[in-house]
């Protein structure tokens, strides 16, 4: 599962690229490929290129630059509605002159089936989704969860093999977002089809995906296994913007194989893993994930490196404790502790020892 | 909570019923609603409900006959139509004095004009005639004149003919007055009949109160002294052709008794043609009886008559009948208004989509530029834009030169562009486009890209995507558009009057014609309301296909 140009995978984006004003590029050299059965989420800040490549792979935009294959065949010159691609809008874009069953109908219609093949298929696109009893009814009269499924069950309703998926949870409350994320994702690996799903949330991303591409400024800056991307994050930005993070400045003082020494900015050294840095004496941020950070003593390794922090804030959140630091000058150093009877609730204004794992503490770029 | 055991209506906290406690509520915040639409309330009222009510009673009122010649249409009723004689010596004897009455207030012209719509001729025999009723009347002044040079002066017939106790027959005739002149005719008359001369001399009687009423009251003269009308000169010889009257007179010692006597002993002098003669030698037509059977027709305060006309129907004698061949126009009319605004409508509708289209999916900058393109035309005087087509249309014109210099045409077959009905077509079309773009655009603008996007993400190639999602959710702007345009052009004047000629006129200009030049209201009040009701009648079946709720003219 890399990026290289694997004969094997069912999509393949080949060095494009993409200007919408002939100045700035929106995407700047794309290289991706996925293999057939695959769930994969595009995840970015908004403006990052990632609904602009899904749009190319649909065909309503066209590459400025590069190749777009389609189960090894290029469909850079394919009209949109010749690509055969099932895709989930935004705002779900069910026609609203028509009701539920002639929705699903529609992409059947144009491809000339019978009637009774029509029926038959619509009902279990229907029954797929659990909609079976609202065909005759129209879209406005269904609730937005309703509506998302009868969305996906239009998508799906014709078979494709690949279908694409715009924020398609956006417009829903948390619990039925939550709901839905499940629901996708099961019913595309029981399909069996090819997903490409763009989002801005990175809990979407993280639960629904069999990996995660995040992009940034036009590029893809990580794409790999959700588990991966959030333990190994390959870059700052990676690291910032997915899950909670925190960061501490510093300068790289030696570097001997797998561990790093960093000096922080009140003088401390402390013990890292390298990640995209080389070279002693460069600027680099440290990133430790909070619930990676131990202040009991007796749960750390012997001999652990341990820092001074003082607590600011506590903040009880039910099932976890989040607790707010001062650590090297860091105001906004987090840890979070899981609400054990045995639990320490921390006060504010303590000062306290907290350490970690040499491997959970990644020095990288400090962009 | 004691609601669930309590039983009847729900009480609010201080134990009044909840509903008239909300009603109280609501009561101020309606009245404020309403105060605040009062005014707009009152302007359409006023500008719109009035004039379309009064234009529906202009259409089947007929007051002006029997306002006018109320004693004539009284006499009239005896008359037997089918018979073949002219009316009884009694109608015409009414009539005189009418139309004397009238006369004086220059009142029987209008009668003749408005029995003119019906029967063209009786016009010019009202007002011919009108002319000459003085004279029969100063045919009986000079003769009694010669028997007593009293008669000559004013204050023999006011002593003669004023008393006591006809204060009725005055209101009486006040009334008729007040029917005939449209006003109140309210006020001190300076004079009251004597009953004893009401019933001794009816006529005469008659003729000097409406003398009375008329000078008083239109004239602001004092009665006693002015000379009465020749009408009371005509009134006595009328009453002396009596014999009870004459009779009657010999008993009578009144005030002019003496005179009155005498005028009895000599009244072989008096002229003895019979009215129906007079009016006969003023104008031989008042011995046609087509002519009365016209006035009997029309006679009523109402009638069917100028809706009968507005569909090429006539009344008659013996019931309706359709107009002679030559006479029919409205209905084709009415027809071609309808045909023609259809096709108008599907112009715009063919025009203005695809325009509409663009201006909705261009971005918002561009749009309103092109919206000033669109909108243009709505800034320039109509008349102007009509005459500009007609310098583009004509045989030498703009449009045709280009033909023939481009050698599409040759010289001598220039095409026909204007005064017929594709004149007509095309500047409405261009003058009605806005009319049937911004509703489209408005609805056009309210459909997101995406559905069009899904269609094709769905496999409908670019028409199927077109036809079966974006068109279906256009149509309410289609519908919008087109009840305006339509609706717009079926009720268009000036254009077609322009550039129409004969062939491309509406239904329109005929009402105008009918109000500005024939004057005849009533036929232009009742093709109106046909108007009206063929429009509300379209409406109906509008909203029972397509459905009004699918109407949208934005948003």
């Amino acid at each position: 599962m890399t990026d290289s140009h694997s004969g094997d995978a069912f999509v393949a984006f080949e060095r494009v690229q993409k200007s919408y004003d002939g100045e700035t590029l929106v995407v700047k050299d794309l290289n991706l490929s996925i293999p057939k059965g695959e769930f994969l989420t595009m995840l970015g800040p908004s403006g990052s290129g990632k609904t602009t490549c899904l749009m190319m792979l649909a065909g309503f935009e066209t590459a400025t630059h590069g190749k777009i294959l389609l189960d090894g065949v290029s469909i850079n010159n394919i009209p949109p509605h010749k690509r055969g691609i099932g895709m989930v809008f935004q705002n779900y874009a069910l026609f609203p002159h028509m009701t539920v069953a002639e929705n699903l109908s529609f992409p059947l219609e144009v491809r000339k089936l019978g009637k009774s093949d029509r029926d038959a298929k619509v009902k279990r696109a229907l029954d797929m989704v659990q909609m079976g009893a609202f065909g005759g009814r129209r879209p406005a009269q269904l609730s937005g969860g309703q509506q998302q499924r009868i969305a996906l069950a239009r998508a799906l309703v014709f078979e494709p093999e690949l279908v694409l998926m715009d924020e398609p949870l956006g417009a829903l409350d948390k619990q039925l977002r939550e709901h839905m994320q499940f629901e996708i994702t099961n019913l595309a690996h029981d399909l069996g089809i090819t997903t490409v799903y763009v989002t801005h949330d990175q809990t979407e991303a993280l639960t629904m995906s069999d990996r995660v591409a995040v992009f940034d400024d036009g590029r893809i800056q990580q794409i790999d296994a959700p588990d991966v991307l959030y333990e190994s994050p390959k870059n700052s930005f990676v690291a910032q913007f997915i899950g909670e993070n925190n960061t501490l400045h510093g300068t790289i003082k030696e570097i001997k194989g797998e561990l790093a020494v960093v000096q922080l900015e009140d003088g401390e050294l402390i013990d890292c893993k390298p990640v995209n840095v080389s070279n002693v004496g460069e600027r680099t941020l440290v990133s430790i994930r909070p619930e990676r950070v131990e202040f009991d003593k007796s749960r750390l390794k012997k001999g652990t490196h341990t820092v001074k922090a003082e607590v600011l804030e506590f903040i009880y959140m039910g099932d976890i404790f989040r607790t707010r630091l001062r650590v090297a000058g860091n105001d906004n150093f987090v840890i979070k502790s899981r609400n054990a009877p045995d639990q320490v609730r921390l006060k504010p204004g303590e000062t306290i020892e907290i350490g970690w794992l040499p491997e959970d503490c990644r020095a990288l770029d400090a962009k | 909570m004691s609601d669930a055991t309590q039983t009847g209506p729900v009480l609010a906290a201080d134990g009044s019923p909840l509903k008239r406690s909300l009603a109280r509520t609501l009561r101020r915040q309606k009245l404020r609603a309403l105060l605040l639409i009062s005014p707009l309330l009152v302007f359409v009222l006023v500008t719109f409900i009035v004039p379309i009510v009064s234009m529906l009673f202009r259409s089947v009122e007929n007051q002006i006959v029997a306002h006018t010649l109320p004693q004539t249409v009284e006499a009239l009723q005896d008359w037997n139509p089918d018979a073949g004689e002219p009316p009884s010596e009694a109608v015409f004897e009414a009539l005189y004095f009418d139309m004397f009455k009238a006369a004086e207030a220059k009142r029987h012209t209008q009668v003749g004009n408005r029995l003119n719509y019906e029967q063209p001729g009786l016009s010019s025999m009202f007002r011919g005639t009108g002319r000459d009723l003085d004279d029969i009347g100063e045919e009986f002044e000079d003769v009694f004149v010669g028997i007593d040079p009293a008669f000559k002066t004013s204050e023999f017939w006011f002593e003669l003919l004023s008393g006591e106790g006809g204060e009725s027959f005055l209101d009486d005739r006040r009334a008729l007055y007040a029917a005939m002149l449209g006003e109140s005719m309210r006020g001190d008359v300076g004079f009251l009949p004597s009953a004893e001369m009401v019933s001794l001399l009816p006529a005469t009687s008659a003729a000097y109160t409406d003398f009375a009423i008329w000078t008083a009251i239109e004239k602001e003269d004092v009665v006693a002294e002015e000379r009465p009308w020749e009408a009371v000169y005509a009134g006595l010889g009328v009453d002396l052709r009596s014999p009870e009257v004459v009779a009657e007179i010999g008993s009578y010692s009144g005030p002019g008794a003496d005179i009155l006597k005498a005028a009895v002993a000599s009244r072989d002098q008096l002229p003895q043609a019979s009215f129906q003669e007079m009016f006969a030698e003023s104008d031989e037509d008042w011995l046609d009886v087509e002519g009365w059977r016209t006035m009997s027709l029309y006679s009523p305060d109402y009638t069917t008559g100028y809706f009968l006309n507005s569909v090429d129907l006539q009344k008659t004698i013996d019931g309706v009948e359709a107009r002679p061949e030559t006479q029919q126009i409205y209905i084709k009319l009415f027809i071609r208004t309808l045909y023609m605004s259809l096709i108008i409508t599907g112009a715009c509708i063919l025009l203005g989509y695809p325009v509409a289209w663009i201006l909705a999916n261009l971005p918002l900058r561009t749009a309103n530029v092109l919206m000033i393109l669109v909108l243009l035309p709505f800034w320039t005087s109509l008349l102007v834009r009509t005459s500009a087509w007609k310098v583009l249309l004509q045989q030498q014109g703009v449009i045709n030169e280009i033909l023939v210099w481009l050698g599409f045409v040759a010289d001598d077959g220039r095409l026909v562009l204007m005064n017929n009905a594709t004149g007509t077509i095309i500047a409405m079309t261009h003058i009605l486009l806005p009319f049937m773009i911004l509703p489209l655009y408005s609805v056009m603008k309210t459909i997101p890209p995406s559905y069009l996007r899904a269609a094709k993400s769905l496999g409908a190639t670019n028409w199927t995507a077109f036809w079966r999602v974006y068109f279906p959710q256009s149509v309410p702007g289609i519908g919008a558009g087109s009840i305006l345009v339509f609706i717009l052009a079926i009720g268009y004047y000036i254009t077609p009057e322009i550039v129409g000629g004969t062939d491309g006129v509406f239904i329109s200009n005929r009402i105008a014609y009918h109000i500005s030049s024939s004057l005849n209201w009533g036929l232009a009040a009742a093709l109106g309301t046909i108007l009206l009701l063929v429009v509300l009648a379209l409406y109906w079946l509008y909203d029972q296909i397509v459905g009004i709720d699918n109407v949208k003219l934005g948003g």
